[in-house]
């Protein structure tokens, strides 16, 4: 190999530097790819059918290729005791970029999705403001509106890694309670001003129109800053499974505050302390005292390819590509390992609103062929480092399923089989 | 309504008058919103569609229920799938018993829930799943009495109502640390 196209190694076992993602040095490294994997198709070219026939004219609403019909949600089965509960998940391993598909959102329901018709949804403002007001649907899509890419992400995500065996599962099963759109919408700010929020509040409570009436307390703090009522979600109507006709949109923090549905806020003094933010969403330490109100999402990164149950078939260059985010600000540093740990190089994070939202990030890397284990580090705007598990394991108390923002370690077997490890 | 909304839009369009209504309190120098299409309401108006129920017993509704009066709803309306003495079953959780300190804990409603309000609260809004809402504020007064009598909370024949309510002591009252404003 001559100098010229010797990748320019960074960190132990194969990483290369960013710089070869931006078109510098491609050219040696393309072809050690090239070299070890593409060409099985060499042969003569034929015109295929699809292009000797006219194909299927426009139609209404879109859907995806037959042939992408595996990239679909992690949905869980019906529940028996709690009907229309439970989650699906994104599939991040099927994904690139930084937006996720409306179809592809995350969804945790606490007793299904309600049919709401737009026309009879009534959202109302009362309790410690001057007048009490109640809006339609219609006519909140008359006010001036914002919008904003933001990452949600449920307080449960990753909790799969929580307990003592690493799960063989894929990076949806775990990491999948997380996705990314633009939303738009009305600033709650612009509604509590119209209602006339008294010196005597401190809190909203937020509730949902489903059948359990799902309720989450937020400070007014934060409900007059960044936090919006969501009517569009990448530019359409909100899903139903996300809210329909309209949600609370609360950035960085844990998804479960972005009440779907939403039909009631009321201004209070003091929290509800509601179910699902005592019995549930709140996080037990190891003294048996729990935090509560632990709102924002830590500094969090996976990488979602290579991910758990991918399988390398081949040796040489693979992009090592995946997603950070942080409820505390930016991403500012997302840096790779390929041996466990012991030395890390700084990946490359694509340009984009970074600002509550998902970052991509990217790094070559040289699959010599030996085991490896690969692992992410973000650190955001705010200098949080994202811990390893161990150090969030003793933090919280066994049994705590929330906030779990540990540094994910996928292993690559001598035969390329990627698998989730506690390492 | 449509007409109403009509007229202020071509209000706002001409740019005649401004609709929003200045604010007193918290923004008092905030300009005024260029559109205010909330219609007023009134708490009466909303007394029997906000079903929040605050610690302190705010909200609580007339009526009232012991335990004695709750273990027939109980064993009607919940016992199926939390167990004839609220030790939980396969896909629905225990309601009482347990501990935060065991291995693993066991969190419930008398071993972990902080403020009594909440089980009145939640069991109105929420339960039974497949039919929330249906029970009547005595039952839910009964039931609530049921399952604190279960866990040792209340006595069999304490009342429990909009006044006695926001009194009862929960064993992990203390159990909790407000990080809200970090
Ligand atoms: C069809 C089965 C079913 C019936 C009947 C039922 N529940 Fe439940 N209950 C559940 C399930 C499932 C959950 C968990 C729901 C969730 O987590 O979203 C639950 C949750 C609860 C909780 C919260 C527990 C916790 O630790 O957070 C309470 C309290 C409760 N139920 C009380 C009742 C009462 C009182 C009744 C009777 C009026 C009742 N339930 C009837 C299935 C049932």
């Amino acid at each position: 190999m001559d100098t010229k196209n010797n990748p320019e190694y960074v960190a132990g076992n194969g990483l290369i530097h960013r710089r070869h993602l931006l078109g510098l040095g491609l050219a040696g490294i393309g072809s050690m790819a090239a070299g070890s994997a593409l060409g099985a198709d060499a042969g003569m070219l034929s015109i295929p059918a699809w292009s000797k026939a006219p194909g299927n004219g426009p139609s209404e609403y879109g859907a995806p290729s037959p042939f992408a019909a595996n990239v679909k949600r992690l949905a869980g089965g019906p529940s028996a005791t709690a009907p229309g509960s439970g989650v699906s998940r994104t599939p991040l391993h099927l994904l690139r970029g930084t937006i996720t598909p409306n179809s592809l959102h995350f969804e945790r329901h606490h007793s299904g999705v309600p049919a709401i018709d737009p026309a009879q949804h009534r959202f109302v403002i009362h309790g410690l403001v001057r007048q009490a007001l109640s809006f339609s649907y219609e006519d909140l899509l008359a006010y001036p509106m914002v919008s904003q890419i933001y990452f949600l992400e449920c307080s449960g995500n990753s909790g799969a890694n929580t307990v003592a065996t690493a799960g063989d599962t894929n990076a949806a099963a775990i990491h999948g309670l997380l996705s990314c759109a633009e939303w738009t919408g009305v600033r709650l700010s612009t509604l509590l001003a119209e209602a006339g929020v008294t010196d005597a509040a401190a809190w909203i409570t937020a509730t949902g129109a489903d059948a359990a009436s799902m309720g989450r307390s937020i400070p007014l703090s934060k409900a007059l800053d960044d936090v919006m009522i969501a009517l569009y979600q990448n530019g359409e109507p909100i899903r139903p499974e996300q809210g329909y006709p309209m949600r609370l949109f609360v950035p960085g923090w844990e998804g479960n505050v972005s009440v779907k549905w939403l039909t009631q806020i009321k201004v209070t003094d003091a929290p509800a302390h509601f179910r699902d933010e005592t019995s549930k969403y709140t996080d037990l330490l190891p003294d048996g005292k729990s935090l509560q109100f632990t709102y924002p999402m830590g500094v969090k990164s996976v990488i979602t390819s290579p991910s758990g149950q991918m399988k390398l078939l081949r040796q040489g260059i693979h992009e090592i590509t995946g997603v950070a985010w942080t409820g505390h600000g930016a991403i500012r540093r997302v840096e790779i390992s390929a041996d466990g740990g012991r030395t890390w190089a700084d990946a490359h994070i694509e340009a984009g609103q970074q600002h509550l939202a998902l970052a991509r990030f990217r790094l070559p890397w040289q699959w010599s062929g030996a085991p490896a284990i690969l692992q992410s580090r973000a650190t955001d705007s705010s200098n949080n480092v994202q811990p390893g598990r161990d150090s969030w394991m003793a933090a919280y108390n066994s049994a705590n399923r929330y906030h779990y923002n540990a540094i994910q370690s996928w292993s690559v077997s001598a035969q390329g089989d990627v698998k989730n490890v506690y390492a | 309504m449509f007409m109403r909304k009509s007229v202020s839009m071509l209000v706002i369009a001409a740019g005649v008058v401004t609709l929003g209504v200045a604010s007193i309190g918290f923004a008092a120098d905030a300009p005024a919103n260029p559109v205010a299409l909330g219609s007023p309401i009134t708490e009466a108006q909303l007394a029997d569609w906000d079903l929040i129920v605050a610690p302190d017993g705010h909200n609580l509704p007339e009526g009232n229920g012991t335990a004695a009066q709750g273990q027939a709803v109980y064993q009607q309306k919940c016992a199926a799938c939390h167990g004839a003495g609220g030790e939980g079953a396969s896909g629905s959780p225990a309601l009482v018993g347990g501990s935060v300190s065991t291995t693993p804990p066991l969190l419930t409603v008398g071993s972990y829930w902080p403020y009594a309000s909440t089980l009145f609260d939640y069991v109105r809004r929420a339960m039974p799943p497949t039919a929330p809402k249906s029970l009547s504020n005595t039952e839910v007064y009964q039931v609530t009495a049921y399952v604190l009598h279960l866990h040792g909370v209340i006595a069999e024949n304490f009342v429990l109502d909009k006044n006695t309510l926001p009194a009862v002591q929960m064993p992990n009252r203390e159990g909790f640390i407000d990080v809200s404003a970090n």
